[in-house]
């Protein structure tokens, strides 16, 4: 132990030390002067001006080894690099697997220094800023995926000013989730509530009615790093106002803000729902999997979360399950939902960036991807419209999660999650601010106005 | 990497030994260590010193690249505005003002200090308490088993020791039903999950961990203590409050002075039971530099300002650290 060691170390060893310090160190300095970083802007922009040229897709016939960079505890893409292989057999796969937050943590330097040809992406735009990843705008050309529904691929498009929605196609979906909210049906049951909600005022009543009855109305992540009220709270903002406003603020469009009078009406309600005790007492220290562990074990009626957790709840409480998309403020309304690509990108320095479009056009197009998409990956699988659909039990929770994904893409109410409006807003600022929200330490507007003011410092700096 | 400061500890404790035995005053003393130190320089003069620096050499190589480059890059690069990728820009002093004016990252140093009274001074206290009442017992089998039991947080991973934590202090964890058990139904909470308490429920944990090291190390410098002094103070009629006042405590000056000073750097450079319990959270309430550190760098990609926090967090650590080492080295009879 080194500073055991160094506490006892007397004087007589500071000249010691301080004099291989001086020696060495000083030689290092003068070898380390230079600014640090490579002159990646030119890589970007030459990737940017070969962007029209049609590119061929194609993983040829002779044995090609992908690297892969996934991430742990999602079956979905290992089983499609499975079946790919299947079909492909001169394609194999070396694939690393991480948790997510170290993906995002490590996906600058992986993507830069260990080139992967597939590789699960975080928020997209910094990478591109950076030059990191190949622009697929000439695979998107030559293999059609232009003339798909738009609303799939435009997260995934950054401009030349790092605005998102527009520009250059810089990764890809294996399929899309949604999130809305999941129900107990034996607990609902006991409230009487036998259909889903149709209106918000249905909804704040089964939340009032499941209070009474001493059952915990809504049990949400929201501790540690993970602010998971930020589900809630963009479901209700997409309520009270326009999801297409959110996703100008989330695209980072010039002018735009999260600090409206609909969103301070949205904070306001979720502020309702904190005070009312809708959320389990503990949720500023509740994690995703004691979430989903006390949902599953019957110990609250609602979650809001994404229909990745569809084949998963099937298994683990089948026909028990319910889904529905967050409810307008008039029945009939048009409903809107958080709506995300599952990102994958290849490296703008990636060995074999021809197979990896290749397969990325299998996974929406082949028919057994799509299926695997659906009953592994629990959500929609991307494509054109008219692409075909495995078949699903109706009286499973994929079955209404399937169907409430037809019902955005009706009523054009995809949105991106507000915390991928920057790399750092979640962690810096919807997190703690949430948090401080359901212990009282902040009010709805001084969320909102906090957010909007690191959002402005982050894309600014 | 440390082997380079290999040789000076040998020569180093030996005095150490000597003053914690005898704490009467040496008319030599301050002769003492630079006495032995040179006598060894001046035996090995000419080839035999060239050999000496041949075979640390390795050694200095891993310490200069392993070490000193790191620190080195790391001062350079907390004067650029740099994500790790692209291009660099010089702010000069630009991210040490940034430090000290964003409120996030001066609080995550306040309570790094806060953390010094749970990581340090409780640790330091029950390790004397303790250390004192199983000296009578420290060369029996009692004695061992005490030991073992109380060192047992330092080998067990704090990882491990993080997460057995977050379960005990969950809204319905152990102690949370143990003072409903007890009727105290009311103060009970998700004690990580509260802004008021989870600070200090970070700091219990530490607390937990650390206290093993003290007592272990305390009771060593124990067992140093001339017994006779014990039997002199005695037959003056002293009582073991006395005792312990007047020997025990001034006998372990050296021990308190290593124990109080790895506790510190613990608390000040914390970040394992931080991660694992709290992430920082609720609200950065128990955000502490160490962290911070790592979001910056590696989520936020602040490359520059997380090298200025390290550099500030590391002459924090030498400005608390070297006033502690000198009050605990001079003799203050």
């Amino acid at each position: 132990m080194s500073l055991l060691r160094s506490a006892r170390m007397s004087r007589s060893g500071h000249r010691l030390t301080a004099v291989s310090a001086l020696l060495v160190g000083g030689s290092l300095l003068v070898a380390a002067c230079g600014a640090p970083g490579s002159s990646s802007e030119t890589a970007n922009s030459a990737t940017a001006s070969s962007a029209a040229a049609a590119k061929t897709a194609t993983c040829g016939t002779d044995p090609v080894t992908m690297s892969g960079y996934f991430e742990t505890g999602f079956a979905l893409p290992k089983a499609l690099t499975d079946e790919f292989t299947k079909q492909y057999p001169n394609v194999t796969w070396d694939i690393r697997e991480d948790q997510f937050a170290v993906i995002t943590q490590n996906a600058p330097r992986v993507l830069q220094d260990s080139p992967p040809d597939l590789m699960r992406l975080p928020q997209v735009s910094e990478l591109v800023k950076d030059g990191l990843l190949l622009d697929l705008d000439g695979y998107a050309q030559s293999l059609g995926w232009d003339s798909w529904p738009a609303s799939q691929l435009s997260q995934m498009r950054v401009s030349s000013t790092g605005e998102r929605g527009t520009g250059p196609l810089y990764a890809m979906g294996l399929n899309y989730s949604m999130t809305g909210v999941f129900y107990n049906k034996q607990l609902a049951a006991q409230i009487g509530m036998t259909q889903a909600p149709t209106t918000l005022a249905e909804f704040d009543d089964a939340l009032a009615k499941a209070k009474a009855a001493g059952i915990t109305p809504i049990a949400q992540f929201n501790g540690g790093a993970t602010g998971g009220l930020a589900f809630p709270l963009q479901n209700l903002m997409a309520v009270y106002g326009d999801p297409s406003a959110i996703n100008d603020w989330i695209f980072q469009k010039p002018g735009a803000s999260i600090d409206t009078d609909a969103t301070k009406q949205a904070a306001q309600h979720l502020k309702g729902w904190i005070d009312n005790g809708y959320f389990a007492s503990d949720v500023n220290s509740l994690d995703y999997a004691t979430m989903m562990s006390r949902f599953i074990g019957g110990q609250s009626l609602f979650i809001f979360d994404g229909d990745w957790e569809s084949g998963n709840l099937d298994k683990q409480m089948a026909g028990n399950a319910g889904f529905f998309l967050m409810p307008p403020k008039e029945a009939g309304g048009s409903v809107a939902a958080m709506s995300a690509p599952l990102t994958f990108g290849v490296s703008a320095k990636a060995a074999h960036p021809d197979c990896a479009a290749f397969f990325l056009n299998w996974v929406a197009t082949n028919d057994k991807a799509r299926e695997i998409d659906v009953t592994v990956g629990g959500s929609h699988p991307m494509g054109p419209a008219d692409a075909s659909m495995p078949t699903v039990d109706a009286n499973t929770v994929t079955a209404a999660t399937l169907a409430a994904g037809a019902q955005i893409a009706k009523d054009n109410g995809a949105m991106d999650f507000i915390a991928n409006a920057t790399g750092s807003i979640y962690a810096k600022s919807w997190t703690p601010e949430l948090q401080k929200l359901v212990a009282g330490e902040q009010t709805p507007e001084g969320l909102l106005s906090t957010v909007q003011s690191d959002y402005q410092s982050q894309i600014g700096g | 990497m440390t082997s380079p400061i290999d040789p000076a500890p040998r020569s180093a404790t030996a005095p150490a030994v000597a003053v914690g035995l005898a704490p009467a005053p040496k008319t030599d003393r301050p002769a003492v260590t630079p006495g032995r130190v040179g006598r060894g320089r001046r035996s090995g003069r000419g080839r035999g010193q060239l050999i000496g620096w041949l075979f640390a050499a390795p050694a200095l190589l891993f310490y200069a690249v392993f070490v000193l480059r790191p620190l080195v890059l790391t001062v350079q690069y907390s004067f650029y505005d740099w994500n790790g990728i692209g291009a660099a820009k010089s702010v000069g002093f630009g991210n040490y003002v940034k430090v000290f004016t964003d409120p996030d990252l001066s609080q995550s140093i306040l309570h790094a200090f806060v953390l010094i009274i749970f990581f340090s001074l409780i640790p330091v206290a029950l390790g004397l308490l303790v250390a004192a009442a199983i000296r009578s017992v420290a060369t029996s089998k009692l004695g061992a088993v005490a030991r073992v039991v109380l060192f047992l947080p330092q080998v067990i991973p704090l990882v491990a020791a993080g997460i057995i934590w977050s379960w005990l202090l969950a809204s319905d964890g152990l102690i949370n039903q143990l003072l409903d058990l007890v009727g105290l139904g009311g103060v009970t909470r998700a004690w990580l999950g509260d802004f008021s308490t989870a600070l200090p429920a970070v700091g219990i944990i530490g607390a937990w961990v650390l206290v093993g090291l003290c007592t272990l190390l305390l009771s060593a410098g124990m067992s140093k203590i001339d017994p006779s002094l014990y039997e002199a103070a005695r037959m003056d009629g002293a009582g073991a409050i006395r005792e312990f006042f007047t020997i025990t405590v001034p006998g372990l000056r050296q021990e308190i002075g290593v124990c109080v000073t790895v506790t510190v750097i613990a608390a000040l450079a914390s970040f394992d039971i931080v991660y694992i319990a709290t992430q920082g959270g609720p609200g950065n309430r128990t955000m502490v530099p160490g962290l911070q550190i790592f979001y910056l760098a590696f989520s936020e990609r602040e490359i520059g300002l997380a090298s200025a926090l390290a550099v500030v967090l590391v002459l924090l650590v030498l400005l608390v650290v070297v006033p502690l080492q000198w009050f605990t080295r001079e003799d203050g009879s």
